[in-house]
């Protein structure tokens, strides 16, 4: 059983890296197409002399052609060199290691709160097609959908912070005024945890749970309404049916027949919901000065800086490819059937 | 006397759809005393499921109760509570279904599943319940029950799945069991070890059981009393002999002509029908075409696993004959029948077609040969078998578009009429969607498809299974038409040797994808040679009203 798990994961890895591969020489020459010379951007200031500049884009390495900058910089992906950002002066690794785990601790918050509303709710209106909890839920997803984040973040602010004052300063991941935890994962309510600092550890929650609402409530409707139709879908299939003719409780009969069957197509849903959050989250990220990654290659991007925008969409696809690997060893696991072929 | 056991009053069910309120039972009323057994047959369509639903109140969401009672132990059923029908539900009524794997849950084992029925009616510890479910795998006959314990459902056989079912139902020792179309998609020799189990535990048990079949055998042999319904309606009930033998009313007398016996032909079935064109090869002894249609020598083909799907496999079909291919599920049958339509590739061996190989064309080209057009299928399912976004009409213009390169027109329209007219469908009916036709009308499509570019060799894979046997019976006749009439060979794969038998002068019996048996139907069936076809014989459930009565009379 593990060793078949573990075969299957190292096929799918193997198998993706032509795919990873791809996005690499694509960004690549994206980037390098698009208006924007970096060399001019870097340079001391709008003064500065051709020369100057020339030598700047000799330094960089621009001057040489595509080819051969793309040969430089697959060996240097190879050897787990990816540049250094010209804003920030840093390794990009660097940065990212630092910014990732910010996104991350977002985006997981996120997508927790969202199943935890979303799959209950997809059962609710499920259970009772055509009622007014169906169309509650509807409209709920409907609104979670048409609102873009930066709208909702704003309004929860306005809401939470400004009128009720419920919700603490919405800049940064913690009070600037409050010590930051130890760096250990990364993750502030882990690291937090660790250091059994349940203060510092409150603060960082509360400060997570409005941009973390944001997200949630814009990834609702995919999540409910997928719920909702596969637990329709299985409610009436035959061995539901079945179970009823047996006299089996009704809560045994949703939770443990119904839904654990439902589940399965919510869960493929899942993978690729994270992922578009983890890609997607800038706005969220900008409106609450969120430090992630996002924002990180957002900012990059418009000081025409390659490095971080070619090592973000490397990141996203590799995460992307990592997510759909956990969701196929899961559903191996959930579903017997998968596993006998 | 004390009271019945159940007591259905005039009850009526109505479901709405988009079309309206459907009226779906009108008023049924019987009555089942403790341990008595009652068919209930009917084509369907004829209320027979909803009437076994409603009794279990398991009507989906649109099908409601308008008038009448349910009276089970002197309780009104109809107007109990959530919490008291579950009580009742698996402990004293309890109900097997037509699709034995999809009743089971996909994801847990069956072990699991019979932990739950024995816990949610009765306080015992898991342990307890683990033991019980290994001995009710022990008693529904399962080999190997300790290793099945930890199977799921998609592991076993559909025959297995069906005997976990039983299980199922039984755990609680209910006093009524409700089996809907238990054994229907089963081989018949699975059918007969299936329901000779439920027949067994019932009766050593005490139970009462309805058994719900459009297949009136089964219900003879399998029950004393047996209920004909119609249009939602009981329109008679008596003991099996008796209504049998002396039908009052006339649908009745229908459904007991159109089940084959063992001596009924093809025009004993139905009646009414038209009959073939008189002619020399009316009188059943069929004078051979010139020469062999099709030739099978020493075909071979295998999937990746250790047994062969097909073994060495030879036979011989004339111009315009008949040939039936017989055998349980996973016996070869349809593979070997995709063979010959060259939908798959052989493995050794040859098939000649019209004296001419078409083994060695791989199937992916074969659409461009010559005898594509010559040799047609009908497939098993009507349903599924057509295309739903296509009418009618164009099911039946798509191969003579495709194959004979025909272009929209008065000569295309004539050629779809044409073929409607022979497979008998209804001009009216072309242009129709396959989800507005019955069950026999998009039998008569797939027919009519079939028959549209005028074949030699028409292949029927089990063509009539999913079909009332009334239907089935118009559409034997239309096949032996079609054959004497047009001369098209027809190689008819069936697991029905009763079918087989009345349609088909010669019939192959194949198991695990050899030939075990071969020659002359008639022949084959008055005195099979090998234990197979024997038991196969056996396994069929004759409808014998006759016997039935006789074997009573010396049971009691």
């Amino acid at each position: 059983m593990l060793a078949a798990i573990a075969r299957r994961v190292g096929r799918r890895l193997v198998s993706s890296v032509p795919a990873l591969f791809g996005v690499v020489v694509i960004t690549f020459v994206l980037m390098r197409v698009l208006p924007g010379d970096p060399a001019v951007f870097f340079a001391s200031g709008p003064s500065a002399g051709q020369a100057e500049i020339e030598a700047l884009r000799h330094k960089m390495g621009l001057d040489q052609p595509l080819p051969v900058q793309l040969l430089h910089y697959l060996g240097d992906i190879a050897t787990g060199d990816l540049g250094r950002s010209l804003t920030t002066g840093q390794k990009v690794t660097q940065d990212i290691g630092r910014k990732l785990p910010a996104s991350l601790e977002l985006t997981f918050t996120a997508l927790a709160i969202a199943l935890s509303l979303s799959v209950p709710l997809g059962v609710l209106a499920a259970l009772r097609p055509g009622s007014p909890v169906d169309h509650a839920v509807r409209m709920l997803c409907t609104l979670g959908v048409c609102v873009p984040t930066f709208v909702s973040g704003l309004l929860l602010i306005y809401a939470f912070y400004y009128l009720l004052g419920w919700a603490p300063d919405p800049t940064a991941r913690i009070d600037i005024f409050a010590s930051t935890p130890p760096e250990i994962t990364g993750f502030y309510l882990v690291d937090f945890a660790l250091a059994r600092d349940w203060e510092g550890w409150s603060a960082a929650a509360r400060q997570l749970l409005l941009p973390a609402f944001t997200m949630a409530l814009f990834v609702l409707a995919p999540l409910a309404r997928m719920t909702r139709a596969s637990m329709l879908a299985v409610m009436g299939s035959d061995f539901i049916r079945a179970a009823r003719s047996l006299g089996l409780p009704g809560y045994r009969i949703v939770v443990a027949y119904a839904l654990r069957n439902a589940l399965l197509p919510v869960l493929t849903i899942t993978g690729i919901v994270f992922s578009t959050m983890l890609g997607a989250n800038v706005l969220v990220e900008k409106v609450f000065s969120w430090p992630g990654v996002a924002s990180y290659a957002l900012d990059a991007l418009l000081a025409s800086d390659y490095a971080p925008v070619q090592a973000f969409v490397l990141l996203m696809a590799f995460i992307f490819v990592v997510v759909n690997v956990a969701i196929d060893v899961l559903y191996g696991i959930i579903d017997p059937r998968v596993s006998v072929e | 006397m004390t009271a019945p056991l159940l007591q259905v009053e005039d009850l009526h069910v109505s479901f709405s759809t988009r079309q309206g309120v459907v009226q779906a039972l009108r008023g049924v009323s019987f009555s089942l005393g403790a341990g008595q057994t009652l068919g209930i047959v009917g084509e369907s369509g004829s209320g027979k499921s909803v009437t076994s639903l409603a009794v279990m109140r398991l009507l989906d969401r649109a099908g409601r109760i308008t008038q009448g009672r349910v009276l089970f132990r002197g309780q009104d059923v109809t107007r109990l509570g959530r919490s008291d029908l579950r009580e009742l539900r698996g402990a004293a009524m309890s109900m097997i279904f037509q699709n034995p794997r999809a009743a089971l849950n996909p994801i847990r084992t069956v072990e699991q599943q019979i932990v739950d029925v024995l816990r949610a009616h009765r306080s015992m510890s898991v342990r307890q319940a683990r033991a019980e479910a290994l001995d009710l795998l022990r008693a529904v006959l399962i080999h190997d029950p300790e290793s099945r314990l930890a199977a799921y459902p998609a592991e076993l056989s559909g025959g297995m799945c069906q005997r976990v079912m039983i299980a199922m139902a039984m755990a609680c020792k209910p006093a009524l069991l409700i089996a809907d179309e238990p054994t229907t998609g089963l081989d018949v020799t699975t059918q007969k070890a299936v329901m000779d189990l439920l027949a067994g535990l019932t009766a050593e048990r005490g139970m009462a059981m309805i058994l719900i079949t459009h297949d009136l055998g089964l219900a003879a042999r399998y029950c004393a009393d047996i209920a004909v319904m119609q249009n939602g309606e009981i329109v008679e009930r008596g003991p099996v002999a008796a209504l049998f033998q002396s039908p009052r009313h006339d649908y009745t007398r229908m459904l007991v002509a159109a089940s084959p016996r063992r001596d009924s032909t093809l025009a004993d079935l139905a009646p009414g029908l038209p009959r073939p064109q008189a002619g020399a090869r009316n009188d059943g002894v069929r004078v051979p075409g010139a020469g062999p249609l099709l030739e099978l020598t020493h075909v071979r083909k295998s999937f990746p696993g250790p047994v062969h799907a097909v073994d060495d496999v030879s036979f011989v079909l004339p111009q315009g004959g008949a040939l039936g291919l017989v055998g349980e599920s996973g016996s070869g049958k349809t593979t070997l029948s995709r063979l010959i339509c060259r939908l798959a590739d052989v493995d050794g061996g040859e098939i000649i077609f019209q004296g001419q190989s078409i083994s060695d064309m791989p199937a992916r080209d074969f659409h461009r040969a010559p005898q594509r057009k010559l040799i047609q299928i009908v497939f098993q399912d009507p349903h599924d078998s057509l295309n739903p976004r296509f009418s009618a009409f164009d099911c039946i213009a798509h191969p003579l578009r495709r194959l004979e390169g025909m272009r929209d027109g008065a000569a295309l329209e004539a050629r779809v009429r044409e073929a409607a007219g022979r497979a008998g469908l209804p001009e009216g009916l072309l242009e129709r969607f396959p989800h507005q036709l019955s069950g026999g009308q998009k039998a008569r499509v797939g027919i009519a498809r079939a028959i549209a570019p005028r074949p030699k060799l028409l292949v029927l894979d089990e063509p009539t299974a999913a079909l009332d046997v009334q239907v089935q019976a118009v559409i034997l006749q239309l096949l032996d038409r079609l054959r004497r009439e047009d001369d098209i060979g027809l190689l008819f794969v069936s697991h029905d040797l009763n079918v087989v038998r009345m349609l088909c002068d010669d019939l192959v019996v194949l198991k695990q994808g050899r030939i075990v048996e071969a020659g002359a139907s008639a022949a084959v069936f008055a005195n099979p040679q090998a234990d197979y076809t024997r038991a196969l014989l056996d396994a069929i459930p004759h409808f014998e009203p006759a016997c039935h009565a006789e074997r009573e009379s010396v049971a009691l």
